[in-house]
């Protein structure tokens, strides 16, 4: 049973919190964080169990897996063709080895997760599968949950994972750990998309560790909305270069929420490719943030890696710091990078207006324009979530 | 045509506006009735694109002085988009490329916000493909348009014509064209052309912003204004166009330096 493999790694993990301490602001990692709130929600007591009445119905062909309840992901599921569970011994083996080589197993938000989480969702994937769904279930105080998918050679999947937190302003807080550990093995392909929608008192750490082979390609998608605190740090790892890396995230924040994306991209050998584009919209008093960092070691060379970070500003009072953390030793190299900063364009808000569109939904068009090169990148069964109540379109208005 | 008792559609007086605290429009006056072709035309800087967009309501432009009302009621006590939908048409002399945004949706919404003012029934997606298909014919455009972003990757051609579709769906009563020739083959002006003149009615009238004669070679104008110093400096029927080609605006310095403007 899974639970056993988990028991030393909880343990470890408890005591590795209590030595960590909390993060202060004098740590680079976390020195924009609103710390308060992060110890709020690091304090939550543990529940399963969420309201599922207002997800949609299951795609044809897609296999839905939910995770974050006390019952086994697996039970009463028939999984397609190619994936199957890793057996105890298979998940020893494999269990934080790729946070390992990621450099992430002992940082806080991960620490946090092997505390918490009781249970793993361990997968195996040969072949070219079926889609999957894999939804993050989120009831009231914290839940923890854990996932590691192993994609064989030349394996193929298209996953969405969910995390539906729409909540009235007036329900209790919940806050949600997640780590996925993802192996992608030569030439496999995975297009992954993380779609986090939340509202009311809520927070979010979720943390992913990808290994890449040679010639592997994986394609992120985040967009994440409502969090009132949040964390999302993807951490990829190009073992020996020559794959293929893109990480496309959108980051919608209102009130006074706090969203911060910090993703990694290390390239250990050459002939890695990254194509990365960050977008936040910040409304109201909110705060974006995101750090970039992506590393060129020696070997790394003939890399070629382009990150653009675009931030659209609604109110004056909303705050976005957007900082690239290019580490680049190798010589002959393409690193690309940017940041832009910018107010929804008044002349492109007159040319709606002088065609009859009322003020506010040209605004919400132009919003809507400005997310949709990220949300209609997610996988092909996010629509019938996007659709939903339970998630609700992330491009409207703020 | 002129019909001296067609609707007075516009009644531009005395107008005077800045933009960044920079005077341009001096006391521009213009009448313009129902079935008319009005042409603007004069050098670059002497006003004519802030006069279109001024009557459209462009947030950047201020009026400091004078009035337009539009069938009777104040054009400045109405949005931008209340403009819109009650009739008045700006074509853009630079269209605005919006990322993002189909073509198709914003023309849809447009389109229904007019009719919505016109008591019509809104036209669902179904419907409004339809309607935009037959209106494309006016302007020769390729459907494919209409998937892609508003004027993104379009060519400066490909702009105009979609301004002219956008006037087809929208049916305004008065169109304002700024410099709509300007970046057009005569293959594609006479085309752009073409569907102006296939819009107009009795009971709809144009402003025509031109640098050109080209224009009015295939849009007849009742009047031709030129505009100098932001104001109307001199008026004549489609013969002045003609004679502006051939004698340029030097005499333009010479009226303003009698009248001590210059």
């Amino acid at each position: 049973m899974v639970n056993t493999v988990l028991a030393p790694v909880q343990k470890r993990g408890q005591a590795n919190l209590e030595k960590l301490g909390l993060p202060t602001r004098r740590q680079e990692a976390w020195r924009l964080t609103d710390l308060k709130r992060l110890k709020a929600m690091a304090s939550l007591p543990h529940v399963a169990g969420a309201d599922q009445s207002s997800w949609p119905s299951v795609d044809q062909g897609v296999t839905r897996l939910v995770i974050g309840t006390d019952s086994d992901p697996l039970e009463g599921i028939q999984l397609p063709e190619g994936v199957s569970p890793l057996s105890e011994a298979e998940l020893e083996q494999a269990l934080g080895h790729t946070l390992d080589r990621c450099g992430c197993a002992e940082v806080w938000p991960v620490e946090l997760n092997h505390a918490h989480s009781r249970r793993v969702l361990a997968l195996r994937v040969r072949g070219s599968v079926a889609p999957l769904e894999i939804v993050l279930a989120a009831g009231d105080g914290l839940i923890a949950t854990r996932v590691l998918l192993l994609l064989e050679e030349k394996a193929e999947l298209d996953l969405l994972q969910v995390i539906p937190a729409e909540r009235d302003n007036a329900a209790a807080p919940l806050a949600h750990s997640h780590v996925i550990e993802v192996h992608l093995g030569q030439e496999a392909r995975l297009r992954h998309g993380l779609l986090a929608s939340a509202s009311g008192d809520t927070s979010l750490l979720a943390h992913l560790a990808v290994e890449q082979e040679p010639r592997s390609s994986y394609d992120f998608v985040s967009v994440c909305r409502g969090w009132r605190f949040g964390r999302l740090e993807p951490q990829v790892l190009q073992v020996d270069g020559q794959a293929t890396t893109r990480l496309n995230g959108l980051a919608m924040t209102g009130g006074d929420e706090q969203f911060a994306t910090h993703t990694g991209v290390c390239f250990q050998g050459p002939e890695g490719s990254l194509d990365q584009l960050q977008k936040a919209v910040a409304a109201d008093r909110s705060h974006s943030i995101f750090n970039g960092a992506i590393q060129v070691p020696r070997a790394a060379q003939r890399t070629d890696a382009s990150q653009l970070s675009r931030n659209l500003l609604l109110s004056s009072q909303a705050r976005v710091d957007a900082k690239p953390e290019l580490e680049i030793v190798a010589d002959d190299v393409r690193c690309a990078h940017g940041a832009t900063v910018s107010q929804l364009q008044q002349d492109q808000l007159f040319y709606l207006r002088s065609r009859g569109v009322a003020a506010d939904e040209a605004a919400a068009l132009l919003l809507k324009g400005y997310c949709c090169d990220v949300v209609d990148r997610l996988p092909s069964v996010a629509p019938s979530w996007l659709a939903s109540s339970a998630v609700k379109d992330p491009a409207r208005p703020l | 045509m002129i019909r001296p008792d067609a609707e007075l559609l516009l009644d531009i007086s005395d107008l005077h506006a800045s933009v960044e605290d920079q005077p341009i429009l001096k006391g521009v006056n213009l009448q313009v009735r129902a079935g008319e072709v009005h042409a603007v035309m004069g050098r670059n800087g002497s006003g004519k694109s802030t006069l279109s967009k001024i009557l459209a309501g462009h947030p950047s432009y201020r009026v400091t002085g004078g009035s337009v009302r539009y069938r009777g009621d104040d054009l400045f006590a109405l949005e931008p988009e209340e403009r819109a939908r009650l009739g008045v048409f700006l074509g853009f002399q630079y269209p605005v490329e919006i990322p993002g945004v189909s073509n198709l949706e914003f023309l849809r919404v447009a389109t229904n916000a007019r009719r919505d003012t016109q008591g019509q029934e809104e036209l669902d997606t179904f419907e409004f493909e339809d309607h935009v298909r037959e209106k494309l014919k006016v302007v020769q455009m390729d459907p494919a348009f209409l998937e892609r972003s508003v004027n993104q990757g379009f060519s400066g051609g490909e702009k105009k014509r979609n301004e002219i579709l956008q006037m087809a769906l929208l049916e305004p009563v008065i169109s304002i064209l700024d410099e709509t020739d300007s970046g057009l083959d005569i293959d594609a002006l006479r085309i752009v052309a073409g569907g102006v003149n296939q819009l107009s009615s009795p009971d709809t009238a144009s402003i025509l912003i031109t640098h050109y004669q080209r224009l009015l070679d295939e849009i007849t104008p009742d009047y031709v204004h030129v505009m100098a110093a932001g104001r109307i400096l001199r008026t004549g029927g489609r013969e002045l166009a003609v004679e502006l080609e051939q004698i340029g605006y030097d005499w333009v310095d010479e009226q303003l330096a009698t009248e001590g403007v210059a």
